[in-house]
């Protein structure tokens, strides 16, 4: 029992790494990776979102009509987005201003339907927790990852600890670095995924 | 003039896939080829704009009065979910042709970011054309700046699906093979978008 919870939460990170092998949700991890700071905030807030509701769509998907279910989820996934939105504006504002607009958009992140279609609909809710925290978690890391090279190449530091110096490859920090990024980082994946 | 300015920027300088990273998983996933993209976008045209004059007009006469703003997020995307559902129905009912062309994007519309992404833009940020004091959008400007927006979001994958039909012929090294190359492309063709940036 112990090595299936395990399990539960690791496969997030490889297994079914949610950005390099599902291929979900690509526009926060594309926007929000401008520094390892921000990946790792948009990661926090989607594992927020993920495992509150995760627990909730599994608690209630018995009883919840098949032809509605799409409709009933999204309200749920919502609501925990308002959620957070209020706690985020409350207790971190710097962060709710730096992600703008993607904390809003955490709604339509398919990885959240996703797992409520694929996972959260058909097992527990302890399961489903565990489920949301794995995919979380990895999600999260891919971010930072993504984040740290971009920040590393963009501006020469890592968590904002200087240690290049000079301006950096500007192009990095904006739109194109982050598509090139992440192409080269699904190669370098791909690479030792099919070893 | 304002509008003028709010197209250009809205569909070069402020592309919404380039620039501003919305809508990026049908722009990636419908763009193997240019009949599908060209249907797509038709159909992302048409929701994005009905759905930001909906939600303009629900924050604006709804929402703001009675100090509900907090509830912009579960109404806007509740009012969409539902738009898609009517839009569909519609179509079907009166123009069968068009239901056929943009019919089986309809669904997958609910899910693209875009439209919620500029649903909320309007109503919640300040903008600064040519030089021009910032303020929100009425109501003409959201919804020229929604349909511009649109218009970007047609053009970037009609181009993008141009160049990935050239790519499924191409010999691409195996680990590259698919999104990697798909991904470096876009970054490329952003790179030639960042050029547009300045003018408005």
């Amino acid at each position: 029992m112990a090595g299936k919870n395990l399990s539960l939460i690791t496969k997030g990170f490889f297994k079914e790494n949610p950005t390099f092998v599902l291929v979900l949700g690509m526009c926060p991890t594309l926007a929000t990776t401008t520094s390892a700071i921000n990946g790792l905030e948009m990661g926090l807030a989607t594992l927020f979102v993920l495992v509150l509701s995760n627990i909730v769509i599994s608690l209630i998907s018995p009883v919840v009509p098949d032809k509605v279910h799409i409709p009933a989820y999204i309200v749920v996934i919502a609501t925990f987005v308002t959620v957070l939105q209020l706690v985020m504006q409350a207790y971190t504002p710097g962060a709710y201003k730096t992600l703008g607009l993607f904390i809003p958009l955490i709604v339509v992140n398919c990885i959240i339907l996703g797992r409520a279609e694929a996972f959260a609909c058909k097992h527990g809710w302890w399961e489903s927790a565990l489920d949301g925290i794995g995919i979380g978690l990895g999600f999260t890391a891919t971010l930072t990852v993504i984040g740290i090279v971009r920040e590393i190449l963009g501006s020469g530091s890592v968590f904002g600890w200087k240690f290049i110096s000079g301006d950096g490859i500007l192009a990095f920090v904006m739109a194109p670095g982050a598509f090139m990024v992440l192409g080269y980082l699904l190669v370098l994946f791909n690479k030792i995924a099919k070893k | 003039m304002e509008y003028f300015l709010i197209i250009i920027s809205a569909i070069f300088v402020n592309n919404i896939v380039l620039a501003q990273f919305l809508g990026i998983c049908p722009f990636l996933g419908v763009s193997g080829k240019l009949s599908t993209s060209t249907g797509m976008s038709m159909a992302v045209c048409f929701v994005i704009t009905l759905a930001t004059v909906v939600t303009w007009l629900l924050n604006h006469y709804l929402l703001v009065p009675f100090g509900l703003e907090f509830l912009q997020t579960i109404a806007f995307i509740l009012v969409i979910a539902a738009l898609v559902q009517m839009v569909e129905i519609v179509l079907k009912k009166v123009s069968p042709s068009l239901y056929q062309a943009l019919g089986i994007f309809l669904p997958l519309i609910t899910t693209n970011c875009a439209v919620l992404g500029v649903a909320i833009t309007v109503v919640t940020k300040e903008f600064t054309l040519g030089g021009s004091a910032p303020h929100m959008f009425g109501l003409a400007e959201s919804a020229v700046y929604a349909f511009a927006t649109s218009l970007g979001y047609g053009l970037a994958m009609v181009l993008f699906s141009g160049i990935r039909e050239h790519l499924a012929l191409s010999d691409v090294p195996k680990p590259f093979k698919g999104l990697p190359i798909a991904l470096i492309s876009v970054s490329i063709m952003a790179m030639a978008f960042l050029g547009f940036s300045g003018i408005v």
